[in-house]
């Protein structure tokens, strides 16, 4: 009897759960879908990564994290500045080069931060924050806290010595750090063929003592569920996971742009993944476990859009930094 | 007369380093990107069809290691060229750079030599930030047993690029990427511009610019409105920061007696203070006024357009700048000032009219 009521009360808890997980989702996507929309008027003067077809990683991994709990990120950030619980009218207005953005229009697209949402920092050096997310969880280790850090990266960050120094260091200590590696097969134009063996990723992580899986990134209950396993094994007191989920970008290496014309990927292999879109994946289970119905989805859509409008006057009406401004922050006070 | 073949920076590389591999079947080129559809902004175009992939490699986005792995080639025979699409990049591997490449010869008493060529592009615009953006090219002047080059015009691109490969040194290969898309004379034979030699651009008798890189074609805009007021510069291109031909601009400053060094690094410990520090050691007495630069402030470069507008020093400073140098009253060229602002381009974040988006 209690173990039905149980039961029931799991299903429900993992329903709510995916209903949030797809509302994060599409939002990373609107999002995106809006730059795409509105960079050609030529007013966000600065290099955007689009992450759509890799929303379900941040989403589901996210999903799993307490508020105390710190992300870093890579070129690629936006769908973990959201997931993360990021300010999005303030990261629109960073992007748009305002004084209202999340870094005051210094950083553009490529140096997000909400420190209010504990997401620490995206920079675009490949490998760059993976070893600061380690620090951070060095740190919470020095201080005795309990939270986990995360470090969000592409398989290119495989290839960059910071990578292997930080799991053999995390390893090592057992910090309590989840390395997240978003695979969707390229590093700008270039196919993980023609730079890394063919050897799995995970094989890497293993090798330095530390658990590693390997899962479907554009299933968001599978990115979720093998995040939350991960997380506590990290908060028992384990040491690091690391997590390679296979992806796809749908877009540019960076810009608004579809790519299919630069020859580097077929029509075929995009049309391919197309069909393994994860929101439409998670749409789907959402209407066929009669979780949602189409007017619930609909109405997330709905909500999204309004909210990313707001979003989008805030930005266009902030104000630009003054001229006097620029010399500021040089130097901590 | 025919008409002089015109073609661009990028396309003047990419015929340097394709007559470089041809002539020399030691010569190879690697880096991230050398071989993908967009060949380094161009700069790559045609090689891998034409050399094949063993001779023209893509690249793990391994830079201390890769760079590793060519200094190895090169002590076994090979000339590797290594491409970054980033200046920046390169910080990763300063320590094969500078604590290998940089000293080999020297530190085993000259018995073996790193002919090696890293290309680096510098750059500014389109909101590419802190890290994407540095002109830190004097990091590398400082370091003993390297070359640093610069070229301003297609012309020496090709000429100096050709240099580059040959010379049994590391030799730093700095192009500016608003230099790419630039069009000038370039012979379709292969030529050599000597490493070590800077060029008078322009004549001038009342003062001198040395000026580096995109800052010659920026020095170059400014004296044609200095002309107009009467004011007579000289614009020595440095080309190679490393060897230095000071030679060149003392001559120069005898001449003239004032010295204006423009460079697109910071301020303090740049490029633009070790010419002045040069001319100051061994021309002082003929200096009339103070040398004086013009350079980055010591602030990270900003994304937002609302600051780089003032961030990056253009002709108009050199202009003001030359003015104060020489006694011209600025009321008599505020007008010529007024001028050249109207006809600035609405944005000052692109290289032309024609680009819209992410470099
Ligand atoms: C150290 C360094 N080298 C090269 C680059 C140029 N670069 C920018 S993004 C990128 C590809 C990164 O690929 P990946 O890590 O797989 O992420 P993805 O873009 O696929 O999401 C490269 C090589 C860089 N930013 N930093
Ligand atoms: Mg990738």
């Amino acid at each position: 009897m209690e173990d039905h009521y149980n039961s029931k009360l799991v299903i429900k808890l993992n329903e709510i759960i995916l209903i949030q997980i797809y509302k994060i989702m599409v939002l990373i996507r609107k999002f995106e879908e809006k730059i795409i929309e509105l960079y050609s008027e030529q007013e966000m003067r600065c290099p955007v990564h689009l992450c759509i077809g890799h929303e379900a990683i941040p989403a589901g991994v996210c999903e799993n994290l307490n508020k105390g709990d710190v992300v870093f990120s890579n070129h690629r950030s936006h769908g973990h500045y959201i997931a993360k619980g990021g300010d999005i009218k303030r990261m629109l207005a960073e992007i748009y080069g305002k004084v209202t953005g999340c870094s005051k229009g210094r950083g553009g697209s490529m140096h997000l931060i909400d420190l209010s949402a504990n997401f620490l920092a995206s920079t675009p050096i490949v490998g760059g924050t993976i070893p600061l997310a380690a620090g951070a969880a060095l740190a919470s280790k020095m201080q005795n806290k309990s939270n986990v850090s995360v470090a969000f990266f592409g398989d290119a960050a495989v290839e960059e010595g910071t990578l292997h120094e930080t799991l053999n260091f995390a390893s090592l200590h057992k910090l309590p750090v989840l390395f997240v590696c978003e695979n969707n097969l390229y590093s700008t134009q270039t196919h993980i063929n023609e730079r890394q063996p063919a050897r799995e990723i995970v094989k890497v992580a293993e090798g330095h003592g530390i658990k590693a899986f390997r899962g479907d990134g554009n299933n968001a209950i599978e990115v979720y569920e093998t995040a939350k396993n991960a997380i506590e094994h990290i908060k028992s007191g384990n040491g690091p996971v690391f997590l390679e989920f296979l992806t796809y970008r749908f877009r540019e290496h960076c810009g608004p742009n579809e790519d299919v014309s630069l020859g580097y990927r077929t029509k075929e292999e995009i049309l391919e993944w197309t069909k393994k879109d994860p929101i439409k994946k998670l749409g789907n289970k959402l209407l066929d476990d009669k979780i949602a119905t189409n007017e619930e989805l609909e109405k997330i859509e709905h909500d999204t859009g309004i909210q990313i409008e707001q979003a989008v006057s805030f930005a266009k009406e902030s104000q630009f930094p003054k001229k006097d401004s620029m010399d500021k922050n040089v130097y901590s006070e | 007369m025919t008409k002089l073949r015109e073609i661009t920076y990028a396309e003047a590389i990419a015929e340097a380093i394709s007559q470089s591999m041809e002539k020399d079947p030691s010569v190879f080129i690697i880096g991230e990107g050398v071989p993908d559809p967009k060949a380094i902004f161009g700069t790559t175009k045609g090689l891998v069809e034409k050399y094949g992939s063993d001779r023209v490699l893509d690249m793990p986005v391994s830079e201390n290691a890769l760079t590793g792995v060519c200094i190895g080639t090169a002590l076994r025979g090979m000339r590797p060229i290594m491409v970054h699409q980033r200046l920046d990049f390169v910080l990763l591997a300063m320590d094969q750079i500078v604590n290998n490449s940089a000293k080999w010869h020297y530190m085993f008493g000259g018995q073996t030599s790193v002919p090696f060529v890293v290309r680096a592009v510098i750059g500014m615009g389109w909101g590419q930030g802190a890290q994407h953006s540095q002109n830190i090219q004097a990091i590398f002047t400082h370091i003993p047993g390297l070359k640093v080059v610069m070229p301003a015009t297609p012309y020496d691109a090709k000429g100096l690029l050709i240099s580059s490969i040959q010379d049994n040194n590391p030799v730093i290969f700095i192009e500016h990427r608003w230099l790419h898309h630039i069009r000038g004379h370039v012979p379709t034979e292969m030529y050599n511009v000597p490493i070590g030699k800077a060029e008078i651009i322009k004549d001038g008798k009342d003062i001198t610019i040395a000026s580096t890189s995109y800052m010659t074609i920026e020095a170059l805009n400014a004296t044609k409105v200095l002309e107009e007021a009467g004011v007579s510069a000289e614009i020595i291109d440095i080309r190679t920061l490393k060897p230095l031909d000071d030679s060149m601009i003392i001559d120069s400053v005898k001449k003239t007696g004032r010295l204006l060094a423009v460079d697109s690094g910071y301020y303090t410990g740049g490029f633009a203070g070790e010419i002045i520090a040069r001319i100051s050691e061994k021309a002082f007495e003929y200096l009339k006024v103070p040398p004086q630069r013009i350079t980055l402030p010591d602030i990270p470069s900003p994304s937002t357009p609302a600051l780089t507008k003032y961030y990056y020093p253009r002709h108009i400073d050199i202009i003001q700048k030359v003015c104060q140098m020489t006694g011209k009253p600025t009321s008599q060229i505020t007008h010529l000032i007024e001028l050249e602002r109207k006809k600035e381009p609405q944005h000052l974040d692109v290289p032309n009219k024609e680009f819209t988006g992410p470099f």
